[in-house]
């Protein structure tokens, strides 16, 4: 069944067949007439943005949210070089996305024409593949290609430049079924012998621990289920990167909390001394790692991952098995059951004793006010007040969203969106507005700073205009908290740029989006005030005034070891030697 | 690879090279990459290598099978055996790539590579550079009074050899095809 049309109309068929409901994106030159199909139709809903970094952020939390690949449509040159950063983004989270980039007309390609720009050489680095379609009758392959790309194995951003030319011209539909079977077919299933040392391993271990990321997240829901049941079946301790809350939940008893750079106390010990790690679809990123040669040095370690590049890569580990986490999860368990369900009894009670001995650390302690409101303490009322609701929260980058990693609890997968790998300031509120999208009627927080949510304020205007009812909860200290804190720890207190000086009157800024707007500067006020916002019907921006110099603990100083964290300020003096600061 | 950490270099001039023990050891492999013939598709892989820092001695190119679009590159890399691997992974995950073969480690395998070199001189060096040039099996493939092109192919050593062997004699321009390679047997 093969049908002719013009490649503007494949566009939008390509995308129906992939299931596509919404597509992000801002319109141009270059892509007019995709734009002129979007407007014939009402299968697809398209959002509108205000520039196409935002396109791609909201693109990033629906697709994070839903576990579907997120869509963005953006003009040619700089329409595609806007959407650079988000791409990066993605690809360094491992996020699917299609994103269609139009492009001059093929017979211009090369001359400097106006909106050109070498996407597909820009874009080559920072997607996981890309391509350039000459051809209107390749293109609707192309597209059904992409969606398979950007979905299976590690997931991540693709991009398809479309010239004019080839949108205008007509060509032959090739619908999802009759495109041909990508030869892109990652393994799926873990190897046998290596799950079954895993399980050997796990018979034995006395100091277990699972250390989990978002691979799990992206493995789908399934995988998380594996993952509790796993945990509860072991009575394993568990701990998690940044990207991977809400796959164990905060409430569960063998949960550590987050680990890494801000982890947990408790959490980055029981790495530092577990006799096994088990690391399921996290990638021994640095900022959880620290110096890498004092890194657990006591522990064999297992890694599941559906990136064969991600083992060995910068940890040596002893069992790597190559596969998706449901899977091998599945598998996993079902061999340690079938072998007796056998675990290390009185290896694990002592280690529960000495976990049990680091929680009562209380590393997240902090030191109370009743004149001015801590941001630990807001992010404390923002869980009470919220807790238990249909609710996804987004983050921006920074003290804030360190903080609200540690403070908030998260149940279930998909609830948690934040620029993890990147680290992009200004990613929080599109993909806020993304995650509304996708759930109109669920609560969507973005916690931000309000640093990192003057850089992409421009989608208010975007979440006004869909009624998009997202909260947008900014931490503001009038500081660049992290580099602020950075600098005082290592650069002598000499506070370089990292301060926000003219910064606009947020209850003003809300009024004239045409939303409403608080500003908090009293502790006593801040329960009301978090009640207001989550019941008005409609975008909210809420101007936290919090302790300015706040310093975000725990942390492990860079080119320090697990065991060396700083729990306080009084820690602090002279702790990052010379070789430490030059790491980021 | 020697105790010693005495190990062959692919394009050193001396024979042997001797390294700090205590340093990683640096491997050099052939990598035969085997590709989707798309456009883009070198950008992509040499992108991988200049965008992860990794080494690239040498890389020849082509299409090798026109019907079903697959080019073939031959890649001499450097690293630690860390690196190596990774390397290998970073290839094989591409799109494009169906198969990457490490020749190094698959067993022997035959290293070849072409050189044009171009030679200027007179009398009693331009007879040396001929009588060189026949120990080499190097070919003369084009000939002036004054100057000689010779057509050679070899392993990277013995390019290098002669190469230096010309260099008194009068080498004026080389051109190198760079490592083509294919493992032994079937």
């Amino acid at each position: 069944m093969t049908r002719q049309m013009t490649g503007a109309r494949m566009v939008v068929q390509a995308l129906k067949d992939q299931g596509v409901e919404v597509v992000f994106g801002y319109p141009g030159g270059a892509v007019l007439p995709i734009y002129d199909e979007i407007f014939q139709q009402n299968d697809i809903r398209h959002i509108l943005v205000r520039h196409e970094q935002g396109a791609i952020h909201m693109a990033e939390g629906y697709a994070r949210s839903t576990g579907k690949v997120g869509v963005a449509l953006v003009t040619s040159g700089p329409g595609a070089t806007n959407a650079v950063t988000g791409l990066t983004d993605a690809l360094l989270d491992s996020i699917p996305l299609v994103v269609l980039s139009g492009q001059v007309p093929t017979f211009m390609i090369g001359t400097d024409a106006f909106q050109e720009a070498d996407t597909i050489g820009i874009t080559r680095p920072c997607t996981k593949h890309n391509w350039l379609v000459k051809d209107t009758d390749k293109l609707s392959e192309t597209i059904h290609q992409a969606f398979h790309v950007a979905s299976h194995g590690r997931p991540g951003p693709v991009l398809i430049d479309i010239p004019k030319d080839v949108q205008f011209a007509t060509g032959t539909y090739t619908p999802k079924e009759a495109t041909r079977v990508s030869h892109y077919q990652p393994r799926v299933k873990g190897d046998s012998e290596a799950i079954a040392a895993m399980v050997a391993l796990m018979e034995t271990a006395e100091r277990p621990v699972f250390y989990t990321g978002g691979g799990v997240i992206n493995s789908g829901v399934k995988a998380s289920q594996l993952l509790r049941e796993f945990v509860a079946a072991t009575g394993f301790p568990i701990t998690s990167t940044l990207m991977g809350l809400g796959a164990y939940p905060a409430s569960g008893t063998a949960w550590l909390g987050m680990l890494g750079m801000h982890g947990l106390y408790e959490a980055n010990l029981a790495m530092h001394g577990c006799d096994l790690m088990i690391n399921i679809g996290a990638r021994f990123d640095d900022r959880i790692t620290g110096r890498i040669p004092d890194f657990s040095p006591n522990s064999k370690k297992v890694h599941v991952d559906i990136d064969p590049s991600s083992i060995n890569k910068v940890i040596r580990v002893d069992v790597g098995v190559v596969g998706d986490i449901a899977n091998v999860l599945e598998e996993a368990l079902a061999l340690w059951k079938s072998r007796g369900s056998v675990v290390n009894k009185d290896g694990l009670a002592k280690w529960w004793k000495q976990i049990a001995e680091w929680r009562a650390v209380k590393c997240l302690t902090y030191n109370g006010s009743t004149k001015v409101i801590k941001p630990q303490y807001a992010l404390e009322r923002l869980e009470a007040l919220t807790k238990g609701m249909d609710r996804y929260i987004t983050t921006e980058v920074g003290q804030h969203q360190m903080w609200a990693a540690q403070y908030l609890g998260f149940e279930a997968p998909n609830r948690w969106m934040t620029s993890g790998g990147l680290g992009t300031m200004g990613y929080g509120l599109p993909a806020s507005i993304g995650v509304q999208i996708a759930h109109p009627d669920s609560l969507v927080i973005n916690v931000a700073g309000e640093a990192s949510w003057l850089m992409n304020m421009q989608e208010m205007g975007t979440a006004m205009q869909f009624r998009a009812p997202v909260k947008q909860f900014i931490l503001n200290n009038e500081r660049l908290g992290m580099v602020r804190q950075w600098q005082e720890l290592l650069h002598g207190e000499r506070y370089s740029q990292s301060w926000s000086e003219s910064l606009p009157d947020f209850v003003k800024l809300a009024e004239a989006f045409g939303c409403r707007g608080i500003q908090v500067t009293d502790p006593a006020d801040l329960d009301d005030a978090i009640m207001e916002m989550i019941r008005y019907d409609g975008p909210f921006i809420f101007d936290c005034r919090v302790e300015k110099h706040e310093n975000c603990f725990p942390m492990i100083p860079s080119g320090r070891p697990h065991n060396e964290m700083l729990l306080g300020d009084a820690d602090t003096q002279g702790v990052i030697k010379a070789a430490g600061a030059v790491l980021v | 690879m020697s105790p010693l950490n005495i190990k062959k270099s692919a394009s050193s001039h001396s024979a042997y090279e001797l390294r700090d023990p205590n340093a990683p050891v640096i491997e050099t492999h052939t990598l035969a990459v085997i590709v989707e013939n798309e456009p883009g598709v070198l950008a992509r892989v040499i992108g991988l290598f200049s965008g992860r820092g990794y080494n690239i001695d040498s890389l020849t190119v082509a299409e090798v099978d026109h019907n079903s679009h697959r080019s073939r590159i031959t890649v001499v890399t450097t690293g630690t055996p860390q690196v190596i691997v990774q390397i290998k992974a970073q290839l094989a995950r591409m799109v494009p790539v169906y198969e990457v073969h490490d020749l190094t480690v698959e067993g022997p395998s035959v290293q070849r590579e072409l050189a044009l070199m171009k030679v200027a001189g007179k009398g009693e060096a331009r007879i040396e550079a001929l009588r060189l040039a026949e120990i080499f099996r190097a070919h003369v493939v084009d000939s002036t009074l004054e100057s000689f092109v010779f057509e050679m192919t070899g392993t990277p050593e013995k390019i290098d050899s002669f190469a230096e062997l010309m260099r008194p004699l009068g080498l004026r321009e080389m051109a190198r095809t760079g490592v083509a390679a294919l493992s032994r047997g079937l």
